[in-house]
């Protein structure tokens, strides 16, 4: 019977970050507009835009070959695996043995890297100038990320998220200047990883600036649909995971029983809501930089990270 | 007690350090002395903290003297200054923004090395300040190594003072009257760079340092 509960449990989770990324995604959208005082469309327009896509017919380049057809659903594959061990209202899940934060970093990586691929496929100059920029910005973020991965393993003594995620909830984290130097260089990564404002515009299809879009740019139909909401789960992804390190109260622990789930349940949405709303005030709040100051902004990053570790270090010798 | 003391001087003179990366990732001259002031008012609330757990009165006074005249008076002369010599818009870097701060990982790596090892029987605060103290100096001097204009060479040599008053606060206070000596000296090299800074825009019109380098004929 228990193992039954944990199972429903854990397909909940996978299923609720699949119906929730949109909805994060519209709420962004949403705030952005309201603070630029225009309306901004619908909480669900996302959802629409998504079933409308899925409905519409699939326009392939001539010279595509099978692996620009599997690419999507690769990318949604592994993406959703990803999204789907974080963590989100309950930490110790069935599943959660497997969710090392490696381990992610590790699926995300595959995920781009099949990206890029597909946007070399067709051939066109524009999936190739997006290609490119992404594996530059990727070859910068990921030493940052895996820099401030070790910073929490350090301090937690595990690689693995619920663990740390308990240990950060417990008395003995203490104030430490190493965990706000890697919020910092987390957030910083996460904003690059998901192409938004300083680093890439989501909204925009102007050539000169795109580096996410101008990859997708062939895809159409149903593979479009899956690599938008791929982009949306991971979008949530990186806001569940910041909550769940940094923010991991209400959390419910494993083996809590339904009204835990509940309260669990209701305070990842406040952090989900209250993540995209710190989001939307950032992007509207700066300019998008240009791509050659990129290395510069993800370079502090990775300063940030490997900065932690050394302070880290220095706590610990004595 | 003892985790709390020592995790909030942790946690202070860590942002100096930090504080020190964001003076070197600053290129524009303004945002550079508002980082200066930044930097000297970390190192206030350190000092001041140092001297709320070590209970040595005098070092408020230190306190004092970094708040009013390194977080208050210098930044507001050197923001005049700078206004007046029309370079408030300025960007100014010799070598590029990831490799300084490649550079200045390397020296705090440094810096933690050595100090660690030296100092293996003091007390565990003195020590991690002592660490860090010669971060924030190594990286002091390496701002006045990779900046072109008089002005930064200025607030890295301002920054080095910083962690030298850091230095002697962690190492249970100096005396009084060396540091009211030490911050006074400070001050009037202050008013001679800043009547230096305008004989060299006179004679050179630019306080591009490089500009007397091609005075003496050396090759720029």
């Amino acid at each position: 019977m228990a193992v039954i509960f944990d199972f429903a449990v854990q397909g909940a989770q996978m299923l609720m970050v699949l119906l929730l990324a949109p909805l994060l995604t519209g709420l962004v959208r949403k705030v952005k507009a309201r603070l630029l005082r225009r309306r901004g469309p619908p909480l669900i327009q996302p959802y629409r835009d998504l079933a409308r896509l899925l409905r519409k017919e699939v326009v392939l380049a001539d010279n595509a070959s099978w692996l620009f057809r599997v690419i999507p659903y690769v990318v949604f594959a592994a993406t959703w695996v990803a999204a789907a061990l974080v963590p989100t209202f309950q930490s110790g899940l069935l599943f959660s043995w497997s969710a090392d934060l490696i381990a992610i970093i590790a699926l995300l990586g595959s995920a781009r890297f099949f990206l890029a691929l597909a946007g070399l496929d067709v051939g066109t100059s524009f999936g190739g100038i997006g290609s490119s920029r992404e594996m530059m910005i990727a070859s910068l973020a990921e030493p940052a990320m895996l820099m401030t991965v070790f910073t929490l393993a350090l301090i937690a003594g595990s690689t693995q998220l619920s663990t740390v995620a308990a240990f950060m909830t417990s008395n003995e984290v203490g104030l430490r200047v190493s965990l706000g130097l890697a919020l910092f260089a987390l957030t910083m990564v996460a904003i690059a990883e998901n192409a938004r404002i300083p680093v890439d515009n989501p909204a925009t299809h102007l050539e000169l600036t795109m580096v996410h879009e101008a990859m997708v740019l062939e895809y159409s139909g149903r593979h479009l649909a899956l690599i938008d909401l791929s982009s949306e789960l991971k979008l949530l992804l990186y806001v569940s995971l910041i909550g769940c390190v940094f923010l991991p109260w209400g959390m419910a622990p494993s083996g809590a029983s339904v009204q835990a789930l509940a309260i669990g349940f209701a305070a990842y949405l406040v952090k989900l809501a209250i993540g995209a709303f710190l989001l939307a005030v950032f992007e509207t709040a700066i300019a998008k930089m240009r791509v050659f100051r990129v290395p510069e902004f993800l370079g502090a990053a990775l300063m940030l990270g490997l900065l932690a570790t050394l302070f880290l270090f220095v706590s610990r010798s004595l | 007690m003892r985790g709390l003391s020592f995790d909030v001087a942790h946690l202070l003179a860590g942002g100096l350090v930090l504080v020190s990366f964001m003076q070197l990732y600053q290129d524009r001259l303004s945002a550079l002395l508002n980082m200066f002031a930044l930097h000297a008012l970390v190192l206030t609330l350190s000092v001041a903290w140092q001297a709320y757990i070590q209970d040595a009165p005098h070092l408020y006074v230190t306190a004092l003297i970094a708040l009013v005249f390194k977080a208050i008076v210098i930044p507001i002369a050197l923001h005049r200054i700078i206004v007046r010599l029309g370079i408030h818009r300025e960007i100014d870097k010799v070598v590029g923004v990831g490799a300084t701060m490649l550079l200045g990982m390397g020296l705090v790596a440094l810096s933690m090395v050595v100090m660690l090892r030296v100092t293996a029987d003091a007390d565990p605060l003195a020590r991690e300040d002592l660490a860090f103290a010669l971060a924030v100096v190594l990286l002091g001097l390496l701002m006045m190594v990779t900046r072109r204009n008089a002005v930064s060479q200025v607030v890295g040599f301002m920054s080095i003072e910083n962690g030298l008053v850091l230095a002697a606060t962690g190492a249970k206070g100096m005396p009084l009257v060396v540091e009211i000596s030490i911050a006074f000296s400070v001050l009037i090299a202050f008013i001679v760079i800043g009547i230096f800074l305008f004989r060299i825009r006179e004679r050179f019109d630019t306080v591009d340092v490089q500009a007397l380098d091609r005075f003496r004929g050396e090759r720029s």
